[in-house]
């Protein structure tokens, strides 16, 4: 197989773009991506989106927006994977470089939901649950997550306050992130008096809805100028249901996807520099990080109250501002995290930048945990 | 947009239903925390759109102090016209004595239609098609139970009779400015009950677009600044959206406070900017400018800006004004609301 880098990165600023459609946000995210790569040469497109055939009754990306950008004739095609789609897209992306069919990939994220009602959101949304068992009960992705916030703090003993805590941090690196929809802080106090989006989970503990768009561009890698390269990549699913859950404090796609990952590239969580975690809520981010063994389990609440998740602290997370602060548009989340953590790696992070970071992780679920996919990059 | 001569306002009423249902009793019934207003006025059994609007058109005349016979247009903007087929301006023109010499139309641009029926009144007086026009901007606003509008959508109005100089003037026109775009952020199809709405497509692409982009093309035409204006008063759906558009434009609070009456009465729709205009005529001295600017769903914004001329206030004070409506109030609770508009039957 052969080894394979991030040689250009494209990210479009997560917000509320009422002027642009799927087609205006991927190609800018493209197009960047292809310039900070200084090449016009694509020969696949891999577009990972997830809300298009609900919220724009659009299917069909991949012709669509190879053609967005002047590349009708290359492979294209689209991949869904709930909010994982991004991870899922980037491993397959990588597999048609390391295999030797491709030589030039792009990998781009893209998801358009501010012009959707709020029900058609939360109905796309709940469509990564089984609509015969799950979704037709009409329970939100946070309902679910609250399920097993519940079951963590009764066995745990955790306090809110420090669950909310991941929200306090993710806000708190965006600060000077220039992409991130929300890049401000956010007081501990302010989380708490939030409404109850799913009771216990406050509104502020949840990531919003945004635009955007995300794009890297994969090349064989031989050198450093080559870029960032890919140290490994999986993709893990888990139980679909709550039901078939091993336990309700943990997800097994987690921890089997960064276990494999971790083998792939030869590391331990111990040599991660920069970790992307999915705080889709403040629950998902706290038990991800127990799962991928950056914190023992029943403890991540405390790890991150302590601090270890800063810029400058043990396991600096979500630098760009994560789910929660810098958004979380579905399809195109998981490439956001990628590229950031590829920015790390270069040392292009602005006034974002952790230091000396040479091996980074980014972690995308899923439905409640039912797919994992992990990244792992290494600056050369 | 200029006129041949000068136009001015020769007269202007107001009209608030006595009802009030406080938003809090709104999240009683439904649940949720915040509220977007204090309270807002309520129809009682026996008043709508046309009964709102004779009431504002009998105080302007009446202010105006001019024979109802010379007013040669009449035209009612609202949202909510009690029939689909038949003008609500023709039975406010021969309640006021208007007939049968006279124009008469309703408007529909949604929360701008009342300003948008000042914009053609201007015109005919302008053009000397009739000495004096009369717009009314009225609803009786509706919001689905439960709705994010529930809590704010209400009943009033506001009529203003144009007129041309050497004819006395209580406010002459510098100028108007007309912002319109296809953007679809509320609507209400045929038969249909409720309106709906893009949530928050209705604000940053929507509301506050349209608003900067008139305000800032009349201030641009006239030469004006925020700061050689008195008072402003614009569009207020809720209390949050006219007080961040007055500061993105660069007015103080101190500006807007006369006319900003949605946290008392609810959101009148194409009643909101005339009222606000009429509280803020109230208060106002000669000399003093007034920035006017609607917003309409759809979308638009008309913007306008007058000079309070001589009239000394209390010339203006013989007829009720706005915070003389605000203060008569009766609550109603949520059930009694919901039979005064229509909300349960028998």
């Amino acid at each position: 197989m052969r080894r394979v880098a991030i040689a250009g990165v494209g990210l479009t600023k997560v917000g509320e773009h009422w002027s642009m459609g799927l087609k205006d946000l991927f190609a800018e995210a493209a197009l960047k991506a292809l310039d900070d790569a200084g090449t016009d040469d694509v020969d696949a497109l891999y577009v990972s989106n997830m809300c298009a055939s609900t919220l724009q009754g659009q299917l069909h990306l991949g012709a669509m927006m190879a053609d967005a950008i002047g590349k009708s004739g290359i492979t294209a095609l689209n991949i869904e994977a709930a909010a994982a789609s991004g991870g899922v897209t980037f491993h397959e992306g990588v597999k048609a470089i390391a295999s030797g069919l491709s030589k030039s990939v792009l990998v781009v994220g893209v998801e358009k939901m501010s012009d959707g009602l709020p029900e058609s959101v939360l109905a796309t949304q709940s469509m990564s649950e089984d609509q015969e068992y799950t979704a037709y009960t009409g329970v939100t992705n946070v309902g679910l997550s609250a399920l097993m916030y519940r079951q963590y703090t009764e066995k745990f003993g955790a306090k809110a306050e420090d669950i909310a805590m991941f929200a306090v941090r993710s806000h708190e690196n965006a600060e000077g992130s220039p992409h991130a929809q929300y890049p401000f802080k956010l007081s501990i106090d302010r989380i708490m008096a939030s409404p109850m989006e799913a009771d216990p989970i406050h509104m502020l503990e949840c990531a919003g809805i945004g635009d955007g768009g995300a794009a890297v561009l994969l090349r064989p890698a031989k050198r450093a100028s080559d870029g960032v390269e890919v140290a490994a990549t999986s993709v893990a699913t888990g139980a679909y249901y709550l039901s078939g859950m091993r336990d309700l404090v943990s997800f097994d796609a987690v921890r089997l996807a960064s276990e494999r990952a971790y083998k792939a590239a030869g590391i331990s969580p111990r040599d991660v520099d920069v970790l992307e975690v999915h705080d889709e809520t403040t629950i998902a981010g706290v038990i991800s990080l127990e799962d991928m063994g950056f914190a023992e389990k029943g403890r991540g609440a405390a790890y991150v109250a302590k601090g270890n998740t800063t810029r400058g602290g043990e396991t600096p997370t979500n630098t760009f501002g994560g789910l929660k602060a810098r958004g979380h548009p579905l399809g195109a989340t998981g490439l956001y995290q990628i590229g950031e953590v590829a920015l790390q790696l270069l040392g292009e992070a602005g006034a974002c930048q952790v230091q000396d970071a040479e091996v980074g992780l980014a972690q995308s679920l899923g439905g409640l945990g039912s797919t994992c996919a992990v990244t792992v990059l290494r600056r050369f | 947009m200029k006129t041949s001569g000068t136009v001015g306002i020769v007269g202007y009423g107001a009209y608030i239903p006595m009802n009030r249902l406080k938003a809090e009793e709104v999240n009683r019934v439904w649940g949720g925390s915040g509220t977007p207003i204090e309270e807002k006025s309520v129809i009682s059994i026996d008043e709508d759109t046309v009964t709102i609007s004779v009431e504002c058109a009998r105080y302007a005349v009446k202010r105006a102090g001019i024979d109802p016979g010379e007013i040669g247009a009449v035209y009612v903007g609202t949202e909510s016209k009690p029939y689909a087929v038949k003008p609500c301006g023709t039975i406010v023109a021969e309640a006021i004595g208007a007939t049968p010499r006279v124009t008469a139309a309703d408007y529909e641009f949604a929360c701008k239609a009342g300003t948008e029926a000042f914009q053609t009144c201007i015109g005919l007086v302008s053009s000397g098609m009739v000495r004096y026009a009369m717009a009314i901007g009225a609803d009786t606003a509706q919001g689905r139970p439960a709705d994010a509008l529930e809590y704010t959508t209400a009943c009033g109005g506001a009529a203003f009779i144009f007129g041309k100089k050497p004819d006395r003037t209580i406010a002459d026109l510098e100028g108007s400015y007309s912002y319109v775009t296809d953007t679809p952020d509320f609507w209400r199809r045929g038969l249909e009950m409720y309106p709906r709405h893009g949530n928050r497509f209705t604000g940053e692409p929507a509301y506050f677009s349209h608003i900067i982009g008139a305000a800032k093309g009349l201030m641009g035409e006239l030469g004006t600044e925020p700061k050689d204006y008195r008072y402003a008063v614009f569009h207020q759906p809720n209390t949050k959206f006219p007080i961040n558009v007055a500061k993105m434009l660069g007015f103080g609070m101190d500006a807007i406070k006369p006319g900003l009456i949605v946290p008392y009465v609810g959101n009148t729709y194409a009643g909101s900017t005339p009222l606000g205009l009429a509280a803020t005529l109230d208060i106002s001295a000669p000399g003093d400018r007034i920035l006017v600017v609607s917003y309409g769903s759809g979308a638009g914004s008309d913007a306008f800006s007058f000079v309070v001329q001589e009239a000394a206030p209390g010339e203006r004070g013989s007829d009720p004004s706005v915070s003389k409506f605000i203060a008569r109030k009766c609550y109603v609770d949520y059930s009694v609301y919901s039979k005064l508009r229509g909300k349960i039957h028998r």
